[in-house]
């Protein structure tokens, strides 16, 4: 997450021109872009060079090279498997949405709904869903059913809740305001109400997306035919671990590259209140 | 567009009380019985001390809040939701700060359905009679306290408002931006002649803008003093601060505050 900061921090500099930002620039903007990259890349050297001279074996601690070679040889295996989890996630993702948002409206909206279904959605959260994952395939089976409705159920409550907050923490005086001009309920919804709470609701997303994988890889744990998560047990049980870790940096792919999609939605769709600041 | 010489609504209020229900039934009467006629035209502030029902008194002719008895009638009209021919200015400037501050002037035209299209010229007139000329396409973020209070008064004159009403709104500005706009603010409503209903808790800046002063009464408000202010127009800076009569205009209303014990006298 820390390499989104970056990259919000870098289109607020775009955007707040060049004059007033000469100062922070003068401290080394290349530094600050790049900081994480370089880390990263002073990381990955050590694990290269410790491995080799601390005598692991590659069956404990595969280099980093070596893994990005295996990924690179087993690009097709590795893709036709991401391929099903990605399937699942977006699917489970996109389920948790579209019964999310409505419930958040209506949350919202009624203060007896709220009332009525605020305890009940507390009481849902507190069941670690990944306990769940047995049961689903109990009664949905072993294809991306069972996946599906574990990404639902463990990204479902980030989306409601960051949407609800979003909508209620807008200041009364806007409202008031565009009332003032004439605006209807739908009006107020659409040019205050929602814009205003664009930035909670991404922020939920982002959460919510990088769970969806988590609950359909471990739904992969627990009885699959295909996926990343039935790729790695695989993996495990030829004690094949380039593979095995070949599989996890897949898997992390596919959350990293989900979160940005959403992010690049985000930045299309929003301004930061605080980007010129 | 050119400016239209368009008439100033008129107001009227008549036996106005606001009763304020509260949780624990200790209700509050925020305005008490108000008769109140307003000439299409004037400039009208009125003034009185923290919570006595000015805002309360905004709320009601901006049709945001329902009035518990009495009537406010706007060119005749009964208000009892927002009147068409109102515009308000808030105390914060409650810009949007995903818009553009081209497209936040251009909000109340878009609520109103009419045709963005055509009030984009006027919108950029606004600003440059307020010296934000070029300022269109930046966002609220990038513009000064000062600034964007400028921007929030564009919003709410883009449709001509027969009725003008502003609820305090040079009290987050510094001394030198205020007079900017006190200047900005008269040289304005000289050139639309609408009706502006100017709340605020500056005797001098009352005094200095108004045709008439009111005076409220602390809770429940009333009208403690109706204040013509004779002073010729367009009124300067200094030559009116200098001025005998506006230091006795200023003097009547501090006198009422004083014997309320609300101003110590000194
Ligand atoms: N929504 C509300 N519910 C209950 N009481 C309220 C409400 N709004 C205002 N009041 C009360 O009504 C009285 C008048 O409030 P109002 O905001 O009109 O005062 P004001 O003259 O604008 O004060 P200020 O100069 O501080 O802005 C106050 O005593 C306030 O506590
Ligand atoms: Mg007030």
């Amino acid at each position: 997450m820390a390499s989104t900061d970056v990259i919000g921090a870098a289109q607020a500099q775009k955007k707040q021109g060049k004059g007033m930002s000469s100062k922070k620039k003068s401290r080394g903007p290349w530094l600050e872009r790049y900081s994480a990259l370089i880390l990263a890349v002073v990381l990955l050297g050590a694990w290269q060079v410790l491995v080799p001279w601390s005598g692991l074996s590659e069956f404990v601690l595969p280099t980093p090279l070596a893994i990005a070679k295996r990924i690179v040889n087993e690009l097709p295996l590795l893709a036709s498997h991401a391929y099903v989890t990605l399937f699942e996630v977006v699917a489970g993702f996109a389920m948790a949405v579209l019964v999310g948002m409505p419930l958040a409206l209506a949350i919202f909206y009624s203060r007896a709904f709220e009332r009525a279904i605020y305890p009940i959605l507390v009481a849902l959260q507190t069941v670690p869903k990944v306990a769940l994952a047995p049961l689903l395939v109990l009664y949905l089976g072993y294809g991306w059913a069972p996946k599906i409705t574990l990404a639902f159920l463990i990204s479902f409550f980030p989306i409601v809740i960051s949407t609800v907050v979003g909508l209620q923490s807008l200041d009364k005086n806007l409202v008031n305001l565009v009332r003032s001009m004439g605006a209807s309920e739908w009006q107020t919804f659409f040019k205050v109400r929602l814009p205003a709470a664009l930035p909670n609701i991404f922020g939920g997303f982002k959460v919510a997306v990088s769970l969806a994988v988590i609950g359909a890889v471990i739904g992969e744990y627990v009885a699959a035919e295909r996926g990343l998560g039935y790729l790695q047990l695989q993996a495990n049980s030829l004690f094949d671990t380039t593979l095995n870790f070949a599989t996890v940096v897949t898997i992390s792919g596919l959350g990293v590259m989900l979160y940005f999609i959403i992010d690049t939605i985000e930045a299309r769709f929003t301004y930061k209140r605080d980007a010129a600041k | 567009m050119s400016a239209t010489t368009q008439m100033g609504a008129a107001v009227d209020i008549s036996r106005l009380s606001k009763i304020y229900k509260t949780r624990e039934d200790d209700d509050v009467l925020a305005l008490d019985k108000i008769d109140l006629k307003i000439e299409p035209g004037s400039f009208v502030a009125v003034v009185g001390p923290s919570g006595c029902g000015k805002s309360t008194l905004l709320s009601l002719l901006a049709g945001l809040t329902p009035a518990s008895t009495g009537s406010i009638a706007i060119d005749g009209d009964g208000v009892s939701k927002p009147h068409p021919k109102t515009g308000v200015v808030f105390q914060s400037d409650l810009l949007l700060y995903w818009r553009t501050v081209l497209d936040n002037i251009l909000l109340p035209i878009e609520i109103k359905k009419l045709d963005v299209a055509k009030y984009r010229a006027r919108a950029e007139e606004l600003l440059a009679q307020v010296g934000l000329e070029g300022f269109g396409n930046k966002y609220p973020s990038e513009l000064s306290g000062g600034m964007r209070q400028r921007v929030a008064i564009c919003r709410a004159l883009i449709q001509e408002p027969g009725l003008l009403l502003m609820d305090e709104p040079f009290g987050a500005l510094d001394a030198l931006t205020r007079e900017q706009m006190i200047m900005d603010l008269q040289s304005m409503w000289l050139r639309l002649r609408n009706t502006v209903l100017f709340i605020t808790h500056g005797i001098d800046e009352a005094v200095f803008l108004a045709d008439r002063v009111l005076v409220m009464s602390p809770r429940p408000g009333r009208v403690d003093l109706d204040l013509k202010i004779d002073l010729p127009r367009p009124r300067q800076w200094s030559k009116t601060h200098e001025d005998k009569d506006y230091h006795g205009y200023v003097r009547q209303i501090r006198a009422i505050f004083e014997a309320k014990g609300i101003l110590v006298a000194h």
